[in-house]
């Protein structure tokens, strides 16, 4: 192998193991920073070893073992600091050290990937820096290539991602896959990053930089993740069956001269028969667990429509109209009413809980629209100009209904 | 980048024997990897050649149909999956951590395929002109 091949090989490797290697140190060393310098230091040993003596055949092992062996010295030598300290008495306030047992590494305990996921996701964290750590962590992106896809400076995002391990450290996080009640918050703050990180994808027309529509595959890839790790979650399958069905239109939603086509204009045998095939498994299963109103399983069921649709003329408006009107009644969103004629409940202003837009800086982010002409998508800039429908009815083919999130 | 992973037949595999119990677990196991990993979108064994079909295109117009089995073996495909990967190094990878699929001599090819990028090169430099006009708010998805 030639010296850049290795290097790639390397990198290849890295990105597919390094969630499961940081997951297991965090499990081990409770302490998101020192677990990702650990796996760092894992990598900087195969960067030294693997060009010589190729890629080994259990690289996952081989890297675990290289981060136990750095790990094991490097604590060594904090335990040793802090004896010091204590002995002198020089710092009383320090916390008595505990060596962390990271023979552990090796149980293969099977929720380190998940532990990731609600780490980086964790509810302490503001949505940008969820989206930063998410993307860092599980997507393995370099620090550039997030900038890159958010469209903002590179030390913006690396301050963002030091600043978030602080959090995670200062609100003592426990670094556990949280179960029963807890689970059900913290699953629904999962899903929101995913879904924004889609978003921000789905977004970019193409032409543009190729970062933007990866983050759309980073997306997918984490939504099938989860299904994998959670198959009895419905909101999980909701969720993959909403991105699978609009990703399967990705091809059909710009014009040769780049301009953007809307859903009803759309050609549809560009569609992606495969992944709308794998949305609508997805939405039965998300039905099968007992899902059928979640809000992402119900905003899938309007896509489905559309998709199972062989013609414009032949879509089923009446069922779009009920799912949106039972949309409206479980999760009611600015959102939803937009989508649904009822002009007088429309807010005047984003909520003050919004993210601000990464795109357009003075406008606050609104998660599922996608009517600013600037952003392409996902902000409150313009909300005025939003032509209202008059009045209530089944959503015909040009109201927002149609225009709005659905293309 | 989605690529189709190949399983190439054998003479083992077109004979029509089945997996043994322990190849299957294995093959499971990867199987479950690739999921979790988010990269599995379509895995399918093949029946042998024998109960295939081919069509023939005469370019004239002309078309017939013979029956299997066919005869060039390490041609053929005994299984394939789809994928989703970042790059053909990291389908090389995963294929490079696939339980052998035979027992003897037989090969996995991996093909990319074709996306709307592929299609679209030409037309790049308009498309990123629309972009741009689109990020400057003149044009509008109404």
């Amino acid at each position: 192998m030639h010296g850049a091949d290795t290097r790639k090989a390397i990198e290849t490797v890295w990105r597919l193991e390094s969630p499961r290697l940081i997951g297991a140190l965090v499990r081990v060393v409770h302490d998101l920073d020192l677990a990702e310098e650990l796996a760092q230091d894992a990598l900087v040993a195969a960067l030294e070893h693997w060009p010589t003596e190729g890629v080994p055949d259990n690289p996952g092992a081989w890297l675990m073992t290289a981060a136990r062996r750095r790990g094991i010295d490097q604590l060594h030598r904090r335990q040793l600091i802090e004896r010091k300290h204590a002995a002198i008495g020089s710092d009383p306030g320090y916390a008595a050290f505990t060596m962390p047992d990271l023979d552990a590494l090796d149980d293969d305990i099977g929720d380190d990937l998940l532990r990731l996921i609600f780490t980086a996701c964790h509810p302490a964290l503001s949505g940008e820096a969820q989206i930063a750590l998410t993307l860092r962590l599980l997507g393995g992106l370099t620090t550039d290539e997030i900038a890159r896809a958010f469209l903002a400076p590179d030390p913006t995002i690396a301050q963002r991602i030091v600043r978030a391990k602080r959090t995670l450290a200062k609100a003592r996080t426990t670094y556990e896959v949280p179960r029963g009640e807890a689970l059900k918050a913290r699953l629904a703050a999962v899903l929101g990053v995913i879904y924004l990180i889609f978003n921000e994808g789905y977004a970019a027309t193409s032409g543009s930089d190729w970062m933007r529509p990866a983050l759309c595959e980073e997306a997918l890839r984490l939504g099938r993740t989860l299904s994998a790790l959670m198959p009895r979650e419905a909101e999980v399958y909701g969720l993959l069956a909403l991105m699978e069905i609009q990703a399967s239109r990705s091809r059909a939603r710009t014009a040769a001269n780049g301009t953007p086509v809307l859903l009803m204009a759309q050609n549809r045998a560009l569609w992606d028969p495969l992944l709308i095939h794998r949305g609508l498994a997805a939405l039965e299963r998300a039905q099968q667990l007992g899902g059928t109103s979640g809000p992402y399983a119900l905003q899938a069921a309007i896509a489905a429509c559309h998709a199972r649709a062989a013609t414009a003329e032949a879509t089923d408006w009446k069922r779009i109209a009920a799912l949106y009107a039972e949309l409206a009644r479980v999760s009611p969103s600015p959102v939803i009413e937009l989508t649904v004629p009822s002009p007088s409940a429309w807010p005047k202003a984003p909520p003050p809980h919004y993210p601000w837009s990464t795109r357009c800086a003075t406008s606050r982010r609104c998660p599922a629209t996608t009517r600013c002409p600037p952003c392409a998508a996902t902000c409150w800039k313009n909300w005025d100009a939003i032509p209202r429908p008059a009045s209530n009815s089944d959503a015909p083919p040009n109201s927002p209904a149609t225009n709005g999130n659905a293309n | 980048m989605r690529c189709m992973v190949m399983v190439k037949a054998t003479r083992e595999s077109e004979t029509g024997v089945l997996p043994t119990a322990g190849q299957l677990a294995e093959m499971t196991r990867f199987n479950e990897e690739l999921a979790k990993a988010g990269v599995l979108l379509v895995g399918e064994g093949l029946a042998p050649s024998a109960r295939g079909k081919r069509v023939h295109f005469d370019g004239h117009g002309g078309r017939h149909a013979t029956d299997g089995p066919f005869a060039e073996t390490k041609e053929l495909v005994a299984g394939l999956w789809v994928w989703q990967v970042r790059s053909m190094e990291e389908a090389l990878e995963w294929v490079r951590r696939c339980p052998a699929p035979f027992e003897g001599e037989c090969q996995i090819e991996i093909r990319p395929l074709l996306e709307a990028e592929d299609f679209g090169a030409a037309l790049s430099p308009e498309l990123r002109a629309a972009e741009e006009r689109l990020r400057a708010g003149l044009a509008s998805r109404d």
